[in-house]
């Protein structure tokens, strides 16, 4: 964490962390009130950073306002540590701190991710840190800010679990595809961020911290380890993960991981690779090992 | 096999940023200077200081050259330097009675005390391309403002004419105005600092149109006098000039002026409300950075229109529009579907084929 001496040596002229230190308390407060409340959206006061809002502007306040020297850091993007928005980010926050980045999904202190979480589960010993566009679930509901607070309040959910019925009706199948709805704790529905329905059970009773944090919208929420979380599902329907049709990556042969799939216009058939780039890589080295 | 891995993203990131880099500079035209963009594009280091929230000519010009002249991006590197800096002190409330007006008009009253003062307006400019214009000549410049100044030696950015009284005062007096609720210094809220939180304070409202875009706040004001909305706003004062900003002084504790900020006011009459017994006019007020009259106009017509209860249409929605009209928050959330999206992608493709599945049985 965080310490005076830091302070003196940002780089480029900027604080260590590019947040002056006032920002950083106050960010970490909210971090501690939303780990207390499980699923609750703690408002704060959103700073403006280099990069664009709903580049990952949440994700980055959160891993600025806790990282510290020692800190090892990955960053990734749809899974991958070399997706164009994962590069920046990481370039970014390498100049304003100098800490060591890394690709290796056990190595990492932090993990700043967007729209995945990694296959190998993570430990105690690490944060991860989702980059959050809609932190409200109820927004598919309601459009006031307002009226959702007060919803999430009185734990009337009533107009969500409607929706989901409907859905089934005009379906056949709850069309929500990734950003899944979940409830933490039994107590509040929360919004996992955009990862795919596949990543949802990693959130349950995990045993790393997980934080998450919406820039523009101005929202902290917490998951602490071993809390329950549950996708939302009636006894009759349940909840579906995304069907690979028993397709496995095409690199590394895992049959068991979220796949990318990509097709081959000149010869007309689809491909499937590893969406998590480290863990694909790492399954490659191990069979080359045997 | 046509798979091709998302890699290499750093190199890639680096030589786009030097393409970018290569299309500032493959003109063969001269250098533009700071002091050449604050001086002759003063509207736009306006607007950007007022977008970016930071009052710093020098510094919005620098972030106009740097962004080629797109005043998003320019407002946005503001915006991105001025959160660096840590929050020292609040100045003391700013008495726009005090400005230094160079231009003031109302269009409620033919005659106002002090006169309508048109100054600095290209209101009655016509709007023809002048081909004087075009070629760059030092010396013509220097001659026209040498005629222009005639036998004025010490040119100032004002003249000290002394407190003007306001147009409203004067309805006030006579109780024929809706006083708007006065907020202690203590409760104003910081936009910068916090979250709004909805139904939002008025200094939070007026605090968040202040940065708000030009742009946005135009679009949501004419839309509500155009038809969706009901306001009939007439200005009753718009004034442009520079204000002094204040603070405690750390060590007198006096008022202590630190400086002059140029700033575009507007107050707006709109309809009358019946409150209490007797019917009066309501108030509507728009302020920002620099001169900008569209964007001060827009804010006090928004103010006004946010005022209106059992709101029907979008300006009149308070939280519609001050989540809305950040130009810095909109323009990021909207580009940034340029980011890649094939996990998300993949798993509404997933739903869609199931959903077929289904459908087919």
């Amino acid at each position: 964490m965080n310490s005076a001496a830091e302070k003196i040596d940002g780089k480029n002229g900027y604080n260590f962390a590019f947040l002056d230190e006032n920002a950083k308390k106050e960010i970490r407060r909210r971090i501690l009130k939303a780990i207390s409340i499980p699923g609750y959206q703690v408002p704060f006061g959103s700073r403006e950073l280099p990069i664009a809002r709903g580049w990952g502007t949440g994700g980055l306040q959160i891993t600025l306002s806790i990282i510290g020297k020692s800190d090892i850091l990955k960053v990734i993007d749809q899974g991958c540590d070399d997706s164009v928005n994962a590069v920046n980010i990481r370039r970014f926050i390498k100049s304003v701190t100098g800490v060591e980045m890394t690709t290796d999904t056990e190595r990492a202190t932090l993990v700043q991710t967007r729209h995945r979480i990694p296959e190998k589960p993570l430990t105690k010993d690490q944060v991860i840190i989702f980059q959050v566009p809609f932190p409200e679930p109820l927004r598919t509901v309601e459009p006031s800010e307002a009226e959702t607070r007060r919803m999430h309040a009185e734990a009337d959910y009533s107009r969500m679990w409607l929706y989901l019925y409907e859905d089934i009706v005009k379906c056949g199948e709850i069309s929500i595809g990734a950003r899944y709805p979940v409830f933490v704790n039994n107590r509040y529905i929360m919004d996992p961020s955009p990862i795919p329905r596949w990543d949802i059970e990693k959130l349950n009773n995990s045993e790393c911290l997980n934080l998450f944090c919406a820039g523009r919208e101005k929202r902290i929420y917490a998951i602490p380890p071993r809390t329950s979380v549950k996708p939302l599902e009636f006894e009759d329907f349940r909840f579906r993960i995304e069907d690979f049709k028993g397709n496995k990556c095409e690199k590394c042969g895992s049959a068991n991981s979220y796949l990318d799939e990509t097709i081959d216009e000149a010869a007309g058939t689809r491909h499937y690779y590893c969406s998590d780039a480290d863990y694909c890589e790492k399954n490659l080295n191990n069979a080359v090992r045997k | 096999m046509g798979y091709i891995a998302v890699k290499g993203g750093k190199d890639a990131i680096e030589n786009a940023e030097k393409y970018l880099e290569f299309q500032r500079l493959k003109g063969a035209s001269d250098d533009l200077s700071i002091g050449q963009i604050k001086d002759q594009l003063y509207l736009a280091v306006d607007r950007i200081m007022s977008e970016g929230s930071l009052y710093a000519p020098e510094l919005a010009a620098l972030a106009f050259k740097q962004a080629a002249g797109d005043t998003l991006e320019a407002s946005f590197i503001l915006r991105a330097y001025r959160t660096t800096k840590p929050r020292v002190g609040y100045s003391l409330p700013c008495d726009t009675k005090k400005m230094k007006v160079i231009r003031r008009i109302s269009a409620a009253f033919k005659d106002i005390p002090g006169g309508q003062i048109l100054g600095p307006t290209s209101d009655y400019t016509l709007k023809l391309l002048d081909f004087g214009l075009e070629e760059a000549d030092n010396a013509k410049r220097k001659a026209e403002l040498e005629k222009l100044l005639g036998d004025i030696v010490n040119y100032k950015d004002y003249e000290d004419i002394g407190e003007l009284p306001r147009v409203i005062d004067m309805l006030r007096k006579e109780g024929l105005v809706i006083e708007n609720k006065r907020t202690k210094q203590e409760d104003i809220f910081d936009i910068t600092r916090e979250s709004n939180v909805f139904p939002a304070s008025r200094s939070a409202s007026l605090q968040t149109m202040a940065r708000g875009e030009t742009g946005g706040l135009l679009l949501l004001a004419y839309s509500n006098v155009r038809g969706y909305g009901d306001i009939h706003p007439a200005l009753g004062e718009l004034r442009v000039g520079y204000v002094p900003v204040m603070i405690t002084h750390p060590l007198t504790k006096e008022p202590y002026e630190i400086g002059k900020v140029k700033i575009t006011e507007a107050e707006i009459i709109a309809r009358f409300n019946v409150e209490g017994e007797k019917p009066k006019f309501s108030l509507g007020y728009g302020v920002c950075f620099g001169h900008n009259e569209v964007k001060a106009i827009s804010m006090a017509i928004l103010d006004r229109a946010m005022a209106t209860s059992g709101a029907k249409h979008a300006s009149n929605d308070q939280e519609f529009v001050l989540s809305h009209v950040d130009g810095i928050e909109s323009m990021g959330f909207t580009i940034h579907w340029k980011l890649p999206h094939y996990v998300t992608f993949l798993s509404d493709l997933d739903r869609l084929r199931k959903a077929q599945e289904v459908s087919g049985k």
